[in-house]
């Protein structure tokens, strides 16, 4: 490093060398520069909250859940007892006849939901960049969401087994 | 690979497009699936008629892809939740998803006769 560009005419340098003596001393304090992100009185309000932390932890913890409800429905749906030649509606009415089975099939669909729909969510924010794109897409997913697990609820809780 | 490009390739950005895929891919079965369960309020020939349709050879293949993307999906998103907390996760991350795939690949193979046996008995005879 050349000593003629780094050093003011004084004598001492503004950028020291690498391995040489600090330039700034007890005497000839640095300037004390703010951590680039510490929030101030001037920073504005988030206006999101925790929303996205608590929609990562919610992907997590619906996963795992999600992971146990849903093997097991494939293990009795497609695998157990005959895989899915059995399945009709005299099956469902058997398996509907437990509250167990309701509340594990109502559990499943909300959070496979809400997994879902947080999952194209992140999705279509990552790909799609015009904000009329978003709107549009995120709306769509959000009714289709909202219908989907408000018919889902309904047909769990309102199935009939003596319907004929 | 284009210039400027965030995609890093491997095992790490390869596991999270797939991830992707077929959480996407499950999704839109998922809305399927509530709709034709939803018959079951209609009339009792209404959902048979239409799990008939799930009990097809080519469907059969279909139900055989699904499990496969939600398999992939439930163990690589264990393996997420690892690199996200625990300590290790991250220096392991590599050998957990080959750790991931040789376990899909054992339970895809499991899944074979109980998925696919009936389609094979009704092409082939039985």
């Amino acid at each position: 490093m050349s000593d003629t560009t780094l050093t003011k005419s004084d004598g001492t340098s503004g950028v020291g060398p690498v391995e040489g003596a600090p330039v700034y001393d007890v005497d000839n304090p640095a300037p004390y520069i703010e951590a680039p992100r510490k929030r101030t009185s001037k920073t504005p309000r988030s206006t999101r909250g925790n929303f996205e932390m608590a929609a990562w932890l919610f992907m997590r913890l619906s996963g795992v859940v999600l992971v146990v409800l849903v093997i097991g429905h494939l293990l009795i749906q497609l695998v157990l007892d005959g895989g899915v030649s059995k399945v009709g509606f005299a099956f469902v009415a058997g398996r509907w006849a437990s509250p167990f089975w309701q509340g594990w099939d109502l559990l499943m669909l909300w959070l496979a939901m809400l997994h879902g729909a947080n999952g194209l969510r992140t999705v279509i924010n990552d790909y799609a960049e015009r904000p009329q794109t978003r709107m549009w897409l995120k709306g769509l997913l959000y009714a289709a969401t909202v219908f989907t697990v408000l018919l889902g609820t309904l047909v769990i809780f309102t199935f009939d087994p003596n319907i004929r | 690979m284009p210039a400027g490009t965030l995609y890093r390739g491997r095992e790490g950005m390869w596991s999270w497009v797939a991830h992707r895929v077929t959480g996407v891919l499950i999704f839109f079965f998922l809305f399927v699936h509530v709709l034709d369960t939803a018959l079951v309020r209609v009339s009792p020939e209404a959902y048979d008629d239409v799990v008939s349709t799930y009990k097809t050879p080519i469907v059969a293949l279909l139900e055989y892809g699904l499990v496969a993307a939600i398999l992939f999906h439930a163990l690589n998103g264990l393996r997420v939740i690892a690199v996200d907390f625990w300590s290790k996760g991250p220096r392991y991350q590599k050998q957990m998803l080959w750790t991931v795939v040789g376990i899909w690949v054992v339970l895809m193979v499991g899944a074979l006769y109980p998925v696919l046996g009936h389609a094979v008995r009704e092409l082939f005879g039985s």
